[in-house]
C-alpha cells in the first residue's frame, strides 16, 4: 500500500506528497503530459530533444545541473511516445533547492542558441549511438511505421530521421515551451522524508506564481481498426535473420490491460515462458525470442520478436509462432500457469516498490492516466484476469488481419 | 517578492557525518559466513551466495561462465524447465553471474517464499548435471549473440581495451571467440563445478525482511555442504601490450567510433585509491565532469563520456569511455588529453571543489539506504577483503581532500603516455 496526499495549486499544478521517513533523501519528480505522439509529423523527435534543453539553464538560473549538484542532488529524466518526466533525489534538508530548480524551469527557460546548437549535436550522436550505428537499430522505426497508418505512435521518440532534430530552431522551442511546459500540464510528485504541510508550503512559495498558462487539448488522429495484414521484408548488414510481428491491442487504461499483460507473459516472459520453452528449447528455431507490448496511453501494440537459428528459415519460425499461438486461443490455460504469471506480476510490483525514484515515478504517471489511487489496485485487477479472459482476449488479438510482420533478413 | 535569483540555503553535505548500518554476521555450522540487514518497508527478500568460481580458476576458456549460466539447467532429480518453473511460480528471480575471481547465484523473492526455494538452490549447486542437450543449446545461441555483438565498436572495444591492460591470457584480459565456445565439453563443466561448487569456498549476503527462523533455514539447507573449503588460487601472468596507440575498422560505414583511453590502476588497498575516487569523479564521473562538461555539453561530440576505476579485486585499470562521431574520434581523444593537463597543471577552483565534494556524498547517502543498498556496500567491502574502515576513510577523503592533493594525483596518474588508446569505428 503506498501512501499519498494530493491537493492542486490555483494555477492547477496538481501536487501528490508521499512520506517515507525510512529515508534520509527526497525525490521530486515532475511530469509534463506532452510525448512524442503530439509531435508535428514533420519536426519528430521534437519532444525529446526539447527534454535535453530543459537542461540548458532557466530564466533565473544559468545552470541547472551546477546548482543541484552542489545541493548533494542528482538527477534524470526521460521521454516517451506519451510523456516527459524530470525526476531528482538530494538529502531531503536541501528539499527547496528542488523547488527552487524546477519552478524556475516551470515558469520559463533562458532558451540559449548555444544549447539549442550543442544538444543537436548530442541528440544526433545518441540517434547514432542506439539507432544507426547498432545491428538492427532501426527496426522499431520500420516495425511502429509498419503498424500505425494514422496516429503519431508510427514514429519513435528520438525521432523518424535526422534531419528532423538538425532543422528545429530556437523559435520552435520558444513555441513548444509555450504549448506544454505549464502548471495546467504538469504533475508534481514529492516522495521521500518529507511533511505534507513543508511540501504544500514550498509549492505555493516556488510553483504558485507562475501562471497557469492553457491546459493542452490533445486531438489525435485515432488509428483505425487494421483491416488487412501488414508486411514488410528488409535486408540488412545484420549477421541472422530476424523475425518481428505485432498485433494491436488496447490503452494502459483499457479494461483489458491486465489480462494483455498476462498473456505476454505466459507466452515469453522468463525462461519457462510458452515461447521460449517450445521455439528456444524444444525445436531450437529461434537463438532468443522476446513477448511484450507497450503500455501505452493510446492503444498499443503487443510484439513477439526473435533472431532465427542459422538454418531456419523465418517462414519455418513463423509458423511456429502461429502454432503457438493457436493454442493459447483454444485451450484454457492451466491454473498453475495463470497462478504463476499472477505471482511474477505480485514480486515485480513488490521489487519496482523499493525504490523511492520509482514509487514517485509511477504516481505521477498514474495520476496522469487518471488516478494515483491505480497504484494500490493493480495487484487485485491482476488476480482478477480469468483463464476465459486470456483465451477470450488472445482470440481477438491474434488474428492476421491485426497483425504486421517484418523480415529482416541478412544480407 | 520571491527571489529566484539566490539560491535557498543548503546544508553542505560535506558536513554530513554518514553511517554505514552494520551488518550482522553469523556462521552456518559449516563456518560459512553469512552477512544480512534484516529491514525494510517491502515484504521482499535478496539472497546472494558468492563462489571463489570466477575465470580466473578456468583453465580453459568460457568454462567458469558456462558453468555458472547452466546451473539452472538441469539436476538429476530435475529438467531445466523444471527449476525455471518453480522460481517463476513463486515469482522469484534467480539470477547468475560470472566475474573474474568470484561467481554468483542471486535470488530474488518475495520474503513469504523463501522456504519453497532453498532446497532448490541446495539442489542446483550440489547436483547440477549439465545435460548435453542444454549445453548444445547454450553453445549454439551464445555464439549467435557473439555474432551480433561483435559487430557493435563498443563490444568489440571493450574486449581489445583489457587485452591490451593485461593481456589474452589474463582472466581480466581474456575473452571468448567461437572457437572457444564450440570447444566445452560437458565433462569440463563437471569437473569444474565439483572443484568449486560442490565443494567450494562460499560466503551468502541477504538483505531484505527476512523471515524469523531466517538463521535455521540456511543452516537447514546449507549448513551441512562442503561451502567453506579453502580454493587454491591460480597464478596469472599480466602481459600487458608494448603497442600504446589503436586504430580498428570493425565497420567500414560506421558513422561513430568507441574511444577507450585506459592506464593499469592499483586496487582498493592503494593508499592513493580513495583520493583517486574523487580525481575521478571530478575528471569524468557524473554528468557534471570535466569532460562530460567540455566533450558533451560544451562541444556535442557525444551523448555521453565517463571514467571509471574498473570494479577488479587484484588490480585495476583507469578507463576513459565514449561513443563519439566517427569524424570526431580523433578531436574527441585530443580533448581528454586536454582535460588530463588542466588537472595537472592547474589548481581546481575552491567553488568546483565544493560541489564535487557535495554532490559525492549525496549520492553516497543515497546509496547507503534502505537494505538493499546497504547489503551492496558490505558486499563490496568483504569482497576486497576490506572492513568497514574503507567506507568511513573513503567519505573522510571527499571532505578532506585539497586542490592541491587533487593535482598531486593527476601528476601521477593522469599522463599521457600512460595509457593505452583505442577508436573503433
Amino acid at each position: 500500500m503506498i501512501h499519498y496526499e494530493r491537493f492542486t495549486l490555483e494555477n492547477g499544478l496538481r501536487v501528490l506528497v508521499h512520506e517515507d521517513k525510512s529515508t534520509p533523501m527526497a525525490v521530486l519528480d515532475v511530469l509534463y503530459d506532452v510525448g512524442a505522439r503530439d509531435e508535428d509529423p514533420s519536426r519528430t523527435g521534437f519532444t525529446h530533444l526539447f527534454e535535453h534543453l530543459m537542461f540548458g539553464g532557466s530564466i533565473h538560473i544559468p545552470s541547472y545541473d551546477e546548482a543541484l549538484q552542489i545541493a548533494g542532488g542528482e538527477n534524470n529524466a526521460y521521454t516517451t511516445n506519451d510523456l516527459t518526466n524530470y525526476y531528482l533525489q538530494l538529502p531531503e534538508q536541501n528539499l527547496e533547492t528542488a523547488f527552487w530548480l524546477e519552478s524556475d524551469r516551470m515558469l520559463s527557460l533562458a532558451f540559449s542558441e548555444h544549447s539549442l546548437e550543442v544538444q543537436r549535436k548530442v541528440v544526433v550522436e545518441e540517434f547514432k549511438e542506439h539507432y544507426l550505428n547498432k545491428p538492427y537499430g532501426d527496426v522499431w522505426h520500420k516495425l511502429r511505421a509498419l503498424a500505425y497508418k494514422v496516429h503519431p505512435y508510427q514514429w519513435m521518440t528520438i525521432g523518424k530521421e535526422l534531419r528532423h532534430v538538425e532543422e528545429a530552431t530556437l523559435q520552435d522551442v520558444k513555441a513548444f515551451f509555450a504549448t506544454h511546459y505549464s502548471p495546467s500540464n504538469a504533475i508534481l510528485v514529492v516522495a521521500g522524508n518529507v511533511t505534507v504541510d513543508r511540501v504544500r508550503t514550498l509549492a505555493e512559495k516556488w510553483f504558485g506564481p507562475i501562471p497557469a498558462g492553457k491546459k493542452y487539448q490533445r486531438n489525435l488522429p485515432v488509428e483505425p481498426p487494421q483491416k488487412e495484414p501488414a508486411f514488410q521484408e528488409v535486408k540488412a548488414k545484420v549477421p541472422l535473420d530476424a523475425l518481428y510481428k505485432c498485433w494491436h491491442i488496447g490503452s494502459r487504461t483499457d479494461e483489458n490491460y491486465h489480462t494483455t499483460e498476462l498473456i505476454t507473459e505466459i507466452l515469453g516472459g522468463g525462461a519457462s515462458s510458452r515461447l521460449y520453452q517450445k521455439l528456444v528449447k524444444e525445436n531450437q528455431l529461434f537463438s532468443n525470442i522476446d513477448c511484450g507490448h507497450f503500455g501505452s496511453t493510446d492503444p498499443g501494440l503487443l510484439y513477439i520478436t526473435g533472431k532465427l537459428v542459422r538454418g531456419v528459415s523465418i517462414e519455418a519460425g513463423e509458423k511456429a509462432i502461429a502454432e503457438e499461438l493457436q493454442w493459447i486461443k483454444q485451450d484454457l490455460v492451466k491454473t498453475s500457469e495463470l497462478e504463476k504469471v499472477k505471482n511474477k506480476s505480485e514480486s515485480m510490483i513488490a521489487f519496482e516498490d523499493v525504490s523511492l525514484i520509482n514509487r514517485a515515478n509511477s504516481l505521477a504517471i498514474y495520476e496522469l492516466l487518471g488516478n494515483a489511487e491505480m497504484i494500490n489496485e493493480e495487484l487485485g485487477k491482476y488476480r482478477a484476469v480469468t483463464a476465459e479472459q486470456i483465451r477470450d482476449l488472445s482470440r481477438r488479438i491474434f488474428v492476421d488481419e491485426n497483425c504486421s510482420t517484418l523480415y529482416y533478413r541478412a544480407a | 517578492m520571491l527571489n529566484r535569483t539566490s539560491p535557498p540555503a543548503i546544508k553542505d553535505a560535506v558536513e554530513f557525518d554518514l553511517i554505514l548500518k552494520p551488518c550482522q554476521h553469523f556462521s552456518l555450522n559449516n563456518g560459512v559466513d553469512v552477512c544480512f540487514i534484516n529491514d525494510g518497508t517491502e515484504e521482499v527478500a535478496m539472497l546472494e551466495w558468492v563462489f571463489e568460481a570466477g575465470n580466473s580458476y578456468e583453465d580453459k576458456n568460457t568454462i567458469a561462465a558456462t558453468v555458472n549460466q547452466l546451473l539452472k539447467n538441469g539436476t538429476s532429480k530435475k529438467s531445466a524447465l523444471d527449476i525455471n518453473e518453480h522460481f517463476e511460480y513463486y515469482g522469484a528471480y534467480l539470477n547468475r553471474s560470472c566475474q573474474n575471481e568470484k561467481a554468483t547465484l542471486t535470488l530474488h523473492c518475495l520474503s513469504r517464499h523463501l522456504p519453497e526455494l532453498l532446497g532448490v538452490i541446495r539442489e542446483l549447486i550440489t547436483d547440477s548435471v549439465f545435460p548435453r542437450e542444454e549445453l548444445d543449446i547454450h553453445k549454439q545461441n551464445s555464439i549467435q549473440r557473439l555474432a551480433v555483438n561483435l559487430q557493435k565498436c563498443d563490444f568489440v572495444a571493450n574486449r581489445l581495451i583489457d587485452q591490451y591492460l593485461y593481456g589474452p591470457t589474463h582472466p581480466y584480459g581474456r575473452v571468448s571467440n567461437v572457437e572457444d565456445i564450440q570447444a566445452v565439453q560437458r565433462e569440463d563443466l563437471l569437473e569444474f563445478f565439483s572443484a568449486y561448487y560442490r565443494r567450494a569456498s562460499c560466503r551468502i549476503f541477504a538483505a531484505g525482511r527476512l523471515p524469523q527462523d531466517f538463521t535455521q533455514l540456511l543452516n537447514q539447507h546449507f549448513g551441512d555442504l562442503a561451502l567453506n573449503e579453502k580454493i587454491a588460487g591460480v597464478p596469472v601472468q599480466k602481459q600487458m601490450a608494448s603497442q600504446k596507440k589503436y586504430r580498428v575498422t570493425n565497420d567500414p560505414n560506421g558513422v561513430q567510433g568507441a574511444i577507450r583511453i585506459a592506464r593499469p590502476f592499483p586496487n582498493r588497498h592503494h593508499p592513493d585509491y580513495k583520493k583517486m575516487m574523487v580525481v575521478n569523479t571530478l575528471f569524468g564521473g557524473f554528468f557534471g565532469s570535466r569532460l562530460m562538461s567540455n566533450i558533451r555539453e560544451e562541444k556535442g561530440y557525444t551523448y555521453g563520456i565517463h571514467s571509471f576505476i574498473e570494479n577488479h579485486i587484484a588490480e585495476s585499470a583507469l578507463v576513459i569511455t565514449t561513443e563519439a562521431g566517427s569524424e570526431v574520434c580523433e578531436a574527441t581523444v585530443e580533448e581528454v588529453y586536454k582535460e588530463m593537463q588542466l588537472l595537472r597543471e592547474t589548481l581546481v577552483d575552491e567553488e568546483e571543489l565544493l560541489l564535487v565534494k557535495n554532490y559525492m556524498m549525496g549520492v553516497n547517502l543515497g546509496d547507503i539506504d534502505g537494505p538493499f543498498h546497504v547489503i551492496s556496500k558490505w558486499k563490496g567491502i568483504l569482497l576486497n577483503g576490506l572492513d568497514e574502515r574503507f567506507f568511513y576513510e573513503s567519505m573522510d577523503t571527499i571532505k578532506k581532500i585539497t586542490a592541491e592533493e587533487i593535482r598531486e594525483m593527476a601528476h601521477r596518474y593522469l599522463n599521457p603516455e600512460d595509457f593505452f588508446e583505442l577508436i573503433v569505428i
